[in-house]
C-alpha cells in the first residue's frame, strides 16, 4: 500500500471530509427527512444554552434601554409631550369651535323664528374695564344700524340696552347694572313692575305690593312698557320673595347668562316691537299697534 | 522547549495551546450568541461568530487537520441550528475549508498583529460566503448572487469585531 506523505495527510483528510459532507447534502436533497436526527440532537443540546443566552441578552437589552440608553427616550418623551400639548390645544380649539357652532345654531334658530323682527347679531368683544358699571362691548355699531337705547337680547332672554353707539362698535349696559331697568311682568299673575339691576348677579323686581301673590320659580317676562323691548321676552325667574314695606322684595335670576355672553342680538328698532311667544302661547298678546319695522340694516 | 510552543523550520511561529475545554466553550458560546443575540439586536445578524471562532482557532493552532475538523464540527452545528431550510453540510463544507486555510496560513505567517487579523478575517469572510454561494448554486441548484455591497460591509464589520474578539480569546491561551 502506498504511504501518504505526512504533509499531504491534511489535504486527504480535507478531501474526505468535504466529500462526506457533499454526500450528506446529496442524500438530504433526495430525502428530505435525512439528517433530522442530527438536528434534534444538536438543538436539544444547544437550546438550553440558547434559552439562557436569549434571556441574558434580553435582560442586557432591557437594562440598556431602560437605564443607559435614555437619550432617545428623553428626546422621544419631549417629542411626545410636544405632540400631546399640540393635540390638547387642537382639542381645546375644536371644542371651542363646536361650542361656538352650537351657540350660532341657537342664534340662527332664534333669528329664523323671529324673522319679522329686525335684529342683528353681534359678537361680544369686551366687557367693562371696572366694577363701576356692568357693560359689554359689541363688534357692531352705527354702520350696522345700531343706535343708542336699542334693546339687546339672546335666545335665552333680555341682556340690556345700547348706551353708546360708535361707528363700528357699541356699548351695552347689562340688565344687572344699577342703572339698568326693563318693563316686566310676572307671567302667571300678570303683575306688572319694572325689573332692575343692583350691580349683582340677581335682579330685583320693584313695586309689587305685599298683598299680591307671587310664587317662587315664576317666570318674569318683558311687558313692552319701556318701549325698548318687545313684550313676552324672558327676563328671568323668581328665586327669592320677602315681605317689605310697602312692597315685596323679589329677587330674580336673569334668563340670559349675563356673565358668559359671546353672541347677542341687537333689536334694530327704537319703537315697540312684537315677538312671537313660542314658549307660552297663552301669554302672547296682540301686536303693539305702533310697531314699525325700521329700514333694512346690515345683518348676519 | 516548552510544550506550548512548536517551532517549525525557520519561521519561529508559535503554536498556541489553550486551557482545557476552552475551544468547546468558545464554540458553544459563539453558536449560542449567534442564534440568540440577533433576536434582541437585529443588526447583529451581520456577524458570523462561529466563523470568527473557526478562523481564530485555525490561525492559533496552526494544524490543518485540527483546523478543518474544528471547522467541520462548528459548521455542522451551525447547520443544525439554522433550521430545515439550511441543509446539513452547507456551513459545514465552507467552514471546513476555512478551518483548513486558516490553519495553513497560520502555519506560515505571523497572524498576531491586529491588522493581519483584520485583513485575514475580511478575506476569509468573503471566501466563506463565496463557498456558500458556490455550494448553493452547484450542489443545491439555488441561485444566489455572487456579490453585493452587503457582503463587503459584513466582511468589514466581522473583520473589525474579530480584532477585539481575538484579543479576548487570546486570554484563553495557556501561558
Amino acid at each position: 500500500m502506498v504511504a501518504i506523505p505526512s504533509r499531504h495527510k491534511s489535504l486527504v483528510l480535507l478531501a474526505g471530509v468535504i466529500l462526506l459532507q457533499v454526500l450528506m447534502l446529496a442524500v438530504q436533497i433526495k430525502r428530505d427527512a435525512e439528517g433530522r436526527l442530527i438536528r434534534v440532537w444538536t438543538v436539544g443540546a444547544v437550546s438550553p444554552f440558547e434559552r439562557a443566552g436569549s434571556s441574558g441578552f434580553g435582560w442586557i437589552r432591557n437594562t440598556w434601554r431602560h437605564y443607559f440608553a435614555l437619550q432617545n427616550t428623553t428626546r422621544e418623551n419631549e417629542q411626545m409631550r410636544r405632540e400631546n400639548d399640540a393635540l390638547k390645544l387642537q382639542i381645546a380649539q375644536l371644542q371651542g369651535k363646536a361650542a361656538e357652532a352650537d351657540r350660532l345654531a341657537l342664534l340662527l334658530k332664534f333669528r329664523q323664528a323671529h324673522a319679522e323682527v329686525p335684529m342683528i347679531a353681534a359678537r361680544v368683544i369686551g366687557v367693562s374695564a371696572g366694577t363701576a358699571s356692568l357693560t359689554i362691548q359689541l363688534d357692531r355699531g352705527e354702520h350696522a344700524g345700531i343706535r343708542k337705547n336699542m334693546g339687546v337680547i339672546t335666545p335665552d332672554g333680555v341682556v340690556g340696552k345700547v348706551v353708546e353707539a360708535y361707528p363700528n362698535a357699541s356699548l351695552v349696559l347689562l340688565l344687572t347694572d344699577k342703572e339698568s331697568g326693563v318693563g316686566a311682568l310676572l307671567a302667571d299673575s300678570r303683575i306688572q313692575s319694572p325689573v332692575g339691576g343692583q350691580g349683582e348677579p340677581l335682579l330685583v323686581m320693584k313695586y309689587v305690593p305685599n298683598d299680591d301673590t307671587v310664587n317662587l320659580g315664576e317666570r318674569v317676562i318683558t311687558s313692552g312698557m319701556d318701549r325698548i323691548f318687545p313684550r313676552d321676552l324672558p327676563v328671568g325667574t323668581v328665586t327669592e320673595i320677602k315681605s317689605g314695606n310697602p312692597f315685596k322684595q323679589i329677587r330674580i335670576k336673569p334668563a340670559a347668562n349675563l356673565e358668559r355672553l359671546e353672541e347677542v342680538f341687537v333689536l334694530l328698532s327704537l319703537r315697540p316691537l312684537e315677538m312671537k311667544n313660542e314658549g307660552n302661547p297663552a301669554d302672547a298678546q296682540a301686536p303693539a299697534p305702533g310697531a314699525v319695522t325700521p329700514p333694512p340694516a346690515v345683518r348676519r | 522547549m516548552n510544550d506550548a510552543f512548536d517551532i517549525r523550520g525557520e519561521s519561529h511561529i508559535e503554536v498556541h495551546k489553550f486551557r482545557a475545554g476552552a475551544i468547546i466553550v468558545a464554540t458553544l458560546l459563539a453558536l449560542v450568541i449567534q442564534s440568540s443575540f440577533p433576536i434582541h439586536f437585529a443588526k447583529a445578524a451581520v456577524l458570523d461568530l462561529p466563523l470568527l471562532v473557526t478562523i481564530y482557532f485555525g490561525l492559533s493552532r496552526r494544524n490543518p487537520s485540527t483546523g478543518l475538523l474544528l471547522g467541520m464540527f462548528i459548521g455542522l452545528l451551525q447547520d443544525s441550528l439554522s433550521g430545515p431550510t439550511v441543509p446539513l453540510g452547507l456551513y459545514g463544507i465552507a467552514k471546513t475549508i476555512i478551518g483548513y486555510l486558516a490553519s495553513s496560513i497560520g502555519a506560515r505567517l505571523d497572524t498576531e498583529h491586529p491588522a493581519a487579523r483584520f485583513a485575514l478575517t475580511f478575506a476569509f469572510f468573503i471566501v466563506h460566503q463565496g463557498l456558500i454561494v458556490l455550494t448553493r448554486r452547484i450542489l443545491l441548484a439555488q441561485p444566489e448572487p455572487w456579490f453585493n455591497m452587503h457582503l463587503i460591509v459584513a466582511a468589514l464589520v466581522n473583520g473589525l469585531v474579530a480584532v477585539f474578539l481575538f484579543l479576548l480569546l487570546d486570554r484563553l491561551r495557556k501561558n
